[in-house]
């Protein structure tokens, strides 16, 4: 590692550790999406997308697409065995309705007291939101991949949101470049961190203060 | 009963200035293009359209955009590969946009063609889409209430369909058109085949007929993806 840092690849990685055997899972579009690389050997997640596919597979060979077999990003999909489809309103029913075990989401910002921003930096432009705020209500763990810092070096986990609101109170895990950081009780709790970072060190790039409760793990991922 | 039509041109001939419409499909998949496209040669203009995105390329929506028959989109993301037609207006201030969250979006939906003026959802509480909508607490979580929303038109694209109007869909491109179907005063679809009743199993039957006023047969239906990767652009007639 030429930097202090986890690659999006080793922070997905470490996601997909904690994704059991058998659990509903929803990747958000664009980062997330690359947990189900990682998925640990031995273990079946299933894989729910917002368009109505419940147990779809990676992206067929060039060529091979089926445009009425797409995910929520609108790329090309296969199915494994086991899949079903459905409509829009079931599908946000199995989001919201509780039946998902994990939704992985990208993220702006977090707050100290799990508030998400992700879907938009201001109020310019073309506003978009998809599902974005669906999604953060209902799974029953909703957890978060981002850089710790953002490009500007900016810290993305803080006090409080300053971009708009995706959800409120949601998250209750993030995974970072620098830290595994739980939510719980309004504040963030530090579960793993980088062992060559030293507290003070992580506490200075993060906006809100980090609590440790009982051993804090030694973030490990292999080279990918 | 026939629910048939000849042709796409009757099928839209109905839909005239200051309509609401919805039209079913998700990015590229399920969109009933011919459908769509007939509609364009019609023209009827100052159209409500309720759809997942805002047109993508110079085709369906974005078609319907460019050609200046769209006042208003319903929509949850109006972004996609080239959303040039909506962007440039929406900017111009000479479209308006009302972002739903997707699932609030589905679930307006289905409520109007369910009979249910209004629920509750905990989707975009808090946030800037909320914004003035009534609030209430149950079991201590806050939701924010929703409204059903209606059309009176939707065009649907199906697999298969029979002459009552039972239909099914072809894999994710199901997504908003059985929600649509219920919803609208008059569901129009375009049914890659069309088969006499009993053609279609009813243990396999997605949207019963009672859903549905026209069917159209378009065998060989385009795709929208398809088009759009191959730089399609469709102008009126």
């Amino acid at each position: 590692m030429s930097e202090l840092k986890l690659t999006n690849a080793q922070i997905a990685w470490r996601a997909a550790q904690d994704i059991e055997d058998g659990a509903y899972v929803n990747l958000g579009i664009g980062f997330p999406e690359m947990v189900a690389q990682y998925t640990v050997e031995g273990r079946t997640p299933v894989f729910h997308t917002e368009n109505g596919i419940l147990n779809f597979g990676p992206a067929p060979a060039p060529g091979e697409e089926d445009w009425d077999l797409i995910n929520a990003g609108k790329k090309a999909v296969t199915l494994k065995p086991g899949a079903s489809f459905f409509h829009q309103a079931d599908s946000f029913g199995i989001v919201r309705g509780g039946h998902l075990d994990v939704a992985i989401l990208g993220a702006l910002q977090v707050a100290q007291n799990g508030d998400l921003a992700n879907w938009r930096v201001g109020n310019k432009g073309v506003p978009a939101v998809g599902g974005a705020m669906d999604l953060v209500h209902g799974a029953k763990r909703v957890a978060v991949l981002t850089d710790h810092v953002a490009k500007n070096g900016a810290p993305k986990l803080v006090e409080e949101c300053s971009f708009p609101l995706t959800g409120v109170a949601c998250v209750t895990r993030v995974y970072t470049s620098l830290a595994v950081i739980d939510i719980e009780g309004g504040k963030f709790v530090l579960r793993e961190k980088l062992a060559e970072m030293s507290m003070d060190e992580l506490q200075s790039l993060t906006g809100a203060p980090l609590h440790v409760e009982g051993d804090v793990g030694e973030l490990s991922v292999p080279e990918l | 009963m026939d629910k048939r039509l000849p042709g796409l041109a009757e099928a839209v001939s109905g839909i005239k200035d200051g309509a609401t419409v919805m039209i079913g499909g998700f990015g590229g998949s399920g969109n009933p293009i011919e459908l769509v496209h007939a509609l364009i040669d019609a023209g009827p203009k100052d159209l409500t359209v309720i759809n997942n995105n805002a047109g993508n390329g110079k085709i369906g929506i974005a078609a319907m955009i460019e050609a200046g028959m769209v006042r208003k989109m319903v929509c949850s993301f109006p972004k996609s590969s080239d959303a040039q037609a909506f962007n440039t207006r929406y900017l111009a201030g000479e479209i308006e946009l009302e972002l739903v969250p997707q699932g609030t979006l589905a679930e307006r939906i289905r409520a109007a063609g369910a009979g249910i003026p209004a629920f509750y959802t905990p989707a975009g509480y808090g946030t800037e889409l909320a914004a003035g909508k009534p609030v209430a607490e149950f079991e201590g979580k806050h939701y924010v209430q929703e409204r059903w929303l209606k059309a009176d038109f939707a065009l649907v694209k199906a697999e298969l369909a029979d002459t009552h109007g039972n239909l099914t869909y072809r894999m994710a491109g199901r997504n908003f058109s059985p929600l649509m179907a219920m919803a609208a005063t008059t569901t129009i679809v375009q049914a890659t085949r069309v088969l006499e009743p009993g053609g279609i199993d009813p243990e396999q039957v997605h949207t019963p007929g009672i859903f549905v006023n026209h069917v159209i047969e378009v065998t060989d239906p385009q795709q929208e993806e398809a088009l759009i990767r191959a730089g399609a652009h469709y102008e009126r007639a």
